[in-house]
């Protein structure tokens, strides 16, 4: 039979073990982000050109060649690295190259990168090389946006869609 | 690593003791946290069930049933949410709690290397459940870890796009995930039940289930802050905005911050070599593997009693090899084997008193044989002289009799208290060798190799075999379960119980017996430890 101090110090262990429990199951809070801050996300798969043009085979390699293979062009399986650049108000946030995936070098180019960023109006610039070029860019899209606070605005790239994309 | 692990064990070893003032041994939690660990699991469970009749999939159905258990039916749906949630809780703290105490106590090596290496898997599985419970409500809460753990997934080169873009903008997201999201809810905890039967495959009675009045405390408890704390979601989940502040559930999402602040390599790091390294600590030096029993056949009568008290299924029956007048033979797995001598103490022809050729018995410890042990008692019972002499057995792990600076005490210290063989304690006083004698060990509701002390309290009751003669006088025999930070509590049992020694008749028959006896071989009994 136990005693009324054991039944005392179970309620009192059992209360401290719900205390512990209940306390850091929602507490201390965490910021995880300040909301007088925005966010940009920029991020987007897309494959670059080849490294180098497609070359004709001449008639003395493809003779040279077994019949299933003799295919007239020979292109190489290596992408270029793309290069993207994002300005914020004549700001970069953003200058990187971004190589292409795989062992070989012939996967998408990938990316997935997040800016804070002050809220208010802004004019963002959006520039994307996915050709053999070493100068300038292929793609570019300036648009003004509105931040508003806590607010994610991400930022894609389809070229089927028109380039960039904004939500 | 003794640096770490002694003050840990102290540290239990303190608590335990004023556990046990409150709780008793067979309520103690800390002697069941594994069972505990399994009862949270079924709690877990079966509220989990109960609210998922009620939880709907899709981007707002989520949120927005879950909100329907939390508020509109408060009553039953929120507070089996509530238990669901600080069950799960209550798990966590028991799984980690279990790991360190086996660590602290040094029960992972050897053949328990299994328990340790299947139970570090279960860390992953356990972590993993309750993160995609926390996905499924589709609140804030649940859009930061689901962004945080695809940004951390994607930080290993193995995705073509990273998976984090599903979760970019709300057309990124499609509904269809909480599938997803639900099978995972339910299968890892299928994959985590059977890991956790596995865990104790190589364990004989397991431990499932705490004691009655442990479960119905600790399931009041859980009722108890259900009501007073209910557990509610953020606000629903927006992929146009980032959550900011955070009620994180920091048993289960503390890797969160680290992802963020210290990156996501780290925390591979973190976890990939932290589990590396505790499924491996069972191979780190010291190692302490002495060798495993052996049997003999010669000896050996088929009787199987060691095949039942081993506590960790390392001997088994075979039919019989050597063309002896029995049906079986014990034999032992030495990959399984401890060493505790366990099978020893069970050993029906493990007889002190036999005079005639060599003392083997059907099974023994090559480096501690019960011919050894018969020495050492010998030979500690030539340095005792007077009426109070006491002759203690006791194990490695709990309190050591000798520095309680006891006069006229000698001491056999043996791998566990269960090593005895019932008739040394007959051998002892009978050969007049001591005039009591003092058994300790592990606390009662503990031992080091699971059941010493169970089969010690059996034996010595008579309950199961091999069983205390009854030739014994009893009052000459003292059974004291302490561990080491119970000195003070085994002087003053031992001091009270030598100074009656003097007092005692000095007629009962044992102090006459002379010459070779045998115990009788009845059937060992399956009876299995108390809860």
């Amino acid at each position: 039979m136990m005693k009324p101090s054991q039944y005392l110090g179970q309620f009192i262990v059992y209360t401290l073990f719900a205390a512990v429990i209940g306390y850091f199951a929602t507490a201390p809070s965490y910021t995880h982000f300040d909301q007088s801050k925005a966010m940009i996300k920029m991020s987007f798969a897309h494959g670059g050109k080849p490294i180098t043009e497609c070359r004709k085979r001449s008639r003395a390699e493809l003779k040279a060649l077994a019949a299933n293979m003799r295919t007239a062009s020979v292109c190489p399986r290596q992408r270029v690295s793309l290069h993207v650049r994002l300005t914020l108000d004549g700001k970069v946030i953003a200058d990187a190259s971004l190589p292409p995936t795989g062992l070989r070098g012939d996967g998408p180019s990938k990316t997935y990168q997040k800016y804070t960023v002050p809220v208010g109006d802004h004019t963002l610039i959006a520039e994307l090389r996915d050709t053999r070029r070493t100068e300038g860019f292929d793609h570019r899209s300036v648009k003004k946006i509105t931040l508003t606070p806590g607010q994610s605005l991400s930022i894609d790239f389809k070229p089927a869609q028109g380039g960039f994309i904004y939500e | 690593m003794e640096f770490i692990k002694q003050p840990m064990k102290l540290v239990f070893l303190w608590a335990e003791g004023w556990f046990d003032r409150f709780f008793g041994p067979k309520w103690n939690p800390f002697y069941c946290l594994g069972a505990l660990g399994y009862y949270y699991f079924w709690i877990v469970g079966i509220s989990g069930i109960y609210i998922y009749i009620f939880f709907d999939t899709g981007v707002p159905q989520a949120y927005e049933s879950t909100e329907y258990i939390t508020h509109d039916q408060w009553y039953l749906a929120g507070i089996m949410r509530s238990i669901h949630r600080y069950a799960s809780d209550a798990m966590v703290v028991m799984v980690l709690m279990h790991f360190c105490r086996e660590f602290a106590f040094d029960r992972y090596r050897g053949g328990r290397w299994f328990s340790w290496v299947t139970g570090v898997s279960t860390l992953w599985l356990v972590f993993s459940a309750g993160i995609t419970g926390y996905w499924l409500v589709w609140d804030k809460l649940a859009q930061y870890i689901a962004i945080a753990s695809m940004e951390w997934l994607d930080w290993l080169p193995i995705f073509g796009e990273p998976i984090a873009r599903n979760f970019m903008a709300p057309t990124h997201f499609d509904g269809r995930f909480f599938t997803l999201l639900v099978f995972m809810h339910i299968a890892i905890p299928l994959i985590l039940l059977f890991i956790m039967w596995f865990h104790l495959q190589r364990i004989n009675y397991a431990k499932v289930n705490p004691a009655r009045g442990l479960a119905i405390g600790t399931l009041l408890m859980l009722l108890a802050i259900s009501l007073l704390k209910p557990a509610v979601s953020h606000e629903m989940a927006n992929l146009s905005e980032v959550p900011g502040e955070l009620n994180l559930d920091w048993f289960y999402l503390w890797a969160y911050p680290m992802i963020e602040h210290l990156g996501p390599g780290f925390m591979w790091g973190f976890a990939g070599l932290g589990t590396v390294l505790l499924a491996l600590i069972p191979w780190l030096p010291p190692k302490k593997r002495p060798p495993p029993a052996v049997v003999n056949l010669d000896n050996c009568n088929g009787c199987t009693r060691c095949v039942t008290d081993c506590p960790f299924r390392a001997v088994n029956m075979r039919a019989r090899t050597d063309g002896g007048p029995f049906k079986e033979e014990a034999v032992v797995d030495p990959a399984l084997c401890v060493s505790c001598g366990i099978c020893v103490g069970a050993c029906p022809t493990a007889m002190p008193f036999r005079r005639a050729g060599a003392l083997v018995p059907g099974i023994d410890l090559p480096d501690f044989s019960v011919e050894q042990l018969r020495d050492q008692v010998n030979a500690v019972a030539q340095s005792l002289q007077g009426d109070d002499r006491i002759i203690t057995f006791g194990c490695n792990h709990g309190c050591d009799p000798t520095r309680l600076g006891v006069k006229n005490l000698g001491f056999v210290a043996l791998r566990c208290s269960g090593m005895l063989p019932p008739s040394f304690i007959d051998y002892t006083l009978s050969k007049g060798l001591a005039d009591g004698v003092v058994i300790t060990g592990c606390r009662e509701g503990e031992c080091h190799h699971r059941l010493g002390n169970v089969w010690v309290d059996g034996r010595m009751a008579r309950e199961r075999d091999p069983r205390l003669r009854r030739r014994v006088p009893e009052a000459r025999v003292l059974k004291v379960w302490a561990a080491p930070t119970d000195r003070r509590n085994l002087l003053a049992e031992i001091n009270a119980f030598q100074a009656g020694l003097p007092d005692l008749p000095d007629d009962d028959s044992s102090k006459r017996l002379v010459g070779i006896e045998t115990d009788k071989m009845a059937a060992p009994e399956k009876t299995e430890p108390a809860a």
